[in-house]
């Protein structure tokens, strides 16, 4: 469970990455993932637009469009965030360390 | 009305866990998470058969509301402590649907689920067996639910509060970005709505922004006061948040939940629709 980001991201049946802009990324806490994390998307004002709970592997995952995104996760390990950005539709991967 | 008489903090459910006379309930939007560890001795609701008919797209009949509460072993003097997930949304949506029922004792646990658990709070898989009652439920409350042709007429007259996120207010998206869209016909929003995002009545671990923010919150949108309010959203849960801060939080007198919400006035023949971002 250690390393690079998982670069397999399982995304739906459907998800055309020419066309959808996808976040994904892992939460983790001194290098383990934290599952069970509230995960929070804001947009480039600081706007909360959703808000997802990490899967036991810490994933997450959200449906946006391109821009600046702030991913902000709570834990009982911890708070912290990642900026992402997203030039264009695709995949976009973060780590969001929480401390 | 004060906050004391609809919510209790996390703390004071901790307390009160197996009360006599009082019972948690949790309702998620995701209707498998109450399997997965709950607040010891809560019971189950799902959203999706429990609080709403599942042929009609409406909210259960009296009689089904009766029999769901009666089974679930609530009894009409119960103290009904209700918490879910995504910061209470459906929780919410239960609590405006006990009120209409005419089960005055309900609150809401403050952060619902996600605050419970950033404390640190024991969470247990183990369901509880309670006895059936036979509950009574009063008729249909419908000073606090809105329907569709009373939303056309309160155009220009009343508060139209639109509490869904700006992209879907403005036309952008049909539904919220972590969901799928469940489609209306047309998208944009009310006419004359003001757009007064749910989420910003909450903080971030999900409890309820103090008063005196919330009241400069719908100040600054334009609310006016002394005018009657309808709330809606996407399908209506959203909007029993808003419902709940602006009747049972801030006090105002007159408030409905429009629970049709877009879903059936996007899909409506003739009625006014505005796109665009709130002015």
């Amino acid at each position: 469970m250690c390393g690079a980001p998982d670069q397999a991201v399982s995304l739906p049946v459907g998800t055309d990455l020419g066309k959808q802009t996808v976040l994904a990324g892992r939460v983790v806490a001194g290098g383990a993932p934290v599952g069970g994390a509230f995960v929070r998307l804001l947009d480039g004002t600081g706007e909360f637009t959703a808000e997802v709970v990490s899967s036991a592997s810490g994933d997450f995952r959200f449906f946006a469009a391109p821009g600046t995104w702030t991913v902000r996760a709570l834990s009982r390990s911890g708070n912290g965030e990642a900026v992402l950005n997203a030039e264009g539709p695709g995949l976009h991967q973060t780590e969001v360390a929480v401390a | 009305m004060s906050r004391e008489d609809v919510l209790v903090s996390t703390d004071w459910a901790e307390k009160n866990l197996g009360a006599e006379g009082v019972v948690f309930v949790e309702v998620d939007e995701d209707t498998t998470a109450y399997d997965g560890g709950h607040i010891p001795g809560a019971v189950k609701f799902s959203w999706t058969t429990e609080l709403t008919d599942p042929v009609r797209r409406d909210v259960l009949s009296k009689e089904d509301f009766e029999a769901v509460l009666s089974a679930k072993g609530i009894s009409n003097d119960d103290l009904v402590v209700l918490y879910g997930g995504n910061n209470n949304w459906f929780a919410a949506y239960a609590y405006w649907e006990f009120k209409l029922y005419g089960h005055e004792n309900v609150k809401l646990i403050d952060g619902g689920r996600k605050k419970w658990e950033l404390d640190g709070r024991t969470l247990t898989t183990e369901v509880p067996e309670r006895k059936a009652t036979s509950y009574t439920a009063k008729d249909a409350d419908l000073s606090i639910r809105a329907f569709r042709d009373e939303v056309v007429a309160s155009i220009g007259v009343k508060n139209l509060v639109d509490v869904r996120s700006p992209d879907e207010y403005s036309g952008k998206i049909f539904a919220p970005a972590h969901l799928p869209q469940e489609v209306s016909q047309r998208r944009g929003h009310v006419k004359g709505a003001i757009n007064v995002p749910w989420s910003k009545a909450a903080n971030e671990d999900g409890t309820f922004r103090s008063d005196e923010e919330l009241t400069a919150l719908y100040g600054e949108a334009g609310l006016d006061g002394n005018k009657a309010v309808i709330a809606y959203c996407r399908i209506g849960e959203r909007s029993s948040h808003t419902w709940f801060v602006l009747r049972e939080l801030l006090g105002h007198k007159d408030v409905k939940n429009y629970d049709g919400s877009w879903v059936e006035y996007g899909s409506l023949v003739g009625v006014p629709i505005e796109l665009g971002a709130s002015a």
